[in-house]
């Protein structure tokens, strides 16, 4: 499999863990998925992308699609264990200025 | 002798032949001498000018093939990426492309067209022909003081 993503519901966090590559070829997928998320005021909503081995400009796109979703229903998105590569992506595209985002290891 | 060897790869314009091409890639910029971080650059760099034929070459057909050209020097590679299908204006999308803005309004963020951008960010020099299909062409070179960091990683 290119790209595995589960869910996680604890209380009022909604954790989806993303694994492997998205590009063209599974950012569909992951779109989809997203896309299923009910969003609302009280819960936060976060990826974790500490498992995703490469990403381009497709993923991108699906990651701002959801964040223009959360805003605009008043939700909370953070993107957490961004690696040094994928963070770079966020930084030199102006992303990480928008979204919230955390760097670095994530907890088991 | 050549100063340079030249490979080249022909695909079906398909999402799913994305990922091959970015590893086939990967596995000539390693013969090259980058080293992790450009090799990861040109993955990406490779894989939006591939996606980007993709995407908008062959909307109506579905039908072509994309032709991936090679050439691997001993200090920089140069890779041609080239279709049959239907030209675009590079400027003009060149004018719709680039970074977010920090105070663009959440409404304005496109959810596209970051591809052409992320090329030129990520390659020394990229150049695109419209006039019969598309052809980007980018260069990427290997930087010294990375090859002499190489050398160390190698022995150590």
């Amino acid at each position: 499999m290119e790209l595995n993503i589960h869910f996680r519901k604890i209380n009022n966090v909604l954790s989806v863990f993303i694994e492997g590559e998205i590009d063209t070829f599974t950012a569909p997928k992951l779109r989809e998925k997203l896309e299923s998320i009910v969003i609302s005021q009280e819960r936060l909503i976060e990826l974790d992308l500490s498992k995703v081995t490469y990403m381009d400009s497709t993923g991108l796109g699906v990651f701002v699609a959801l964040y223009k979703n959360v805003t605009r229903e008043n939700g909370n998105l953070k993107l957490v264990g961004l690696t040094a590569r994928i963070k770079r992506l966020f930084n030199i595209t102006g992303l990480s200025e928008l979204m919230n985002i955390e760097v670095g290891a994530k907890v088991e | 002798m050549k100063a340079f060897d030249y490979i080249e790869i022909r695909i079906p314009a398909k999402p799913q032949y994305v990922s091959v091409i970015r590893l086939a890639i990967s596995g000539l910029a390693t013969r090259v001498g980058f080293l992790y971080d450009q090799i990861e650059d040109i993955k990406i760099a490779i894989s939006e000018a591939v996606t980007n034929v993709v995407q908008h070459a062959y909307e109506e057909s579905e039908q072509g093939d994309i032709v991936i050209g090679c050439a691997l020097y001993t200090d920089k590679i140069e890779i041609l990426v080239t279709d049959f299908g239907n030209s675009f204006d590079f400027e003009e999308i060149k004018k719709e492309v680039g970074p977010y803005e920090p105070n663009s309004s959440i409404t304005q963020l496109r959810e596209g067209g970051l591809g052409l951008f992320l090329m030129e960010t990520l390659m020394d020099e990229v150049k695109v022909n419209s006039e019969n299909g598309v052809t980007v062409f980018m260069t990427k070179f290997v930087k010294r003081e990375q090859v002499k960091h190489r050398d160390q990683t190698i022995t150590s």
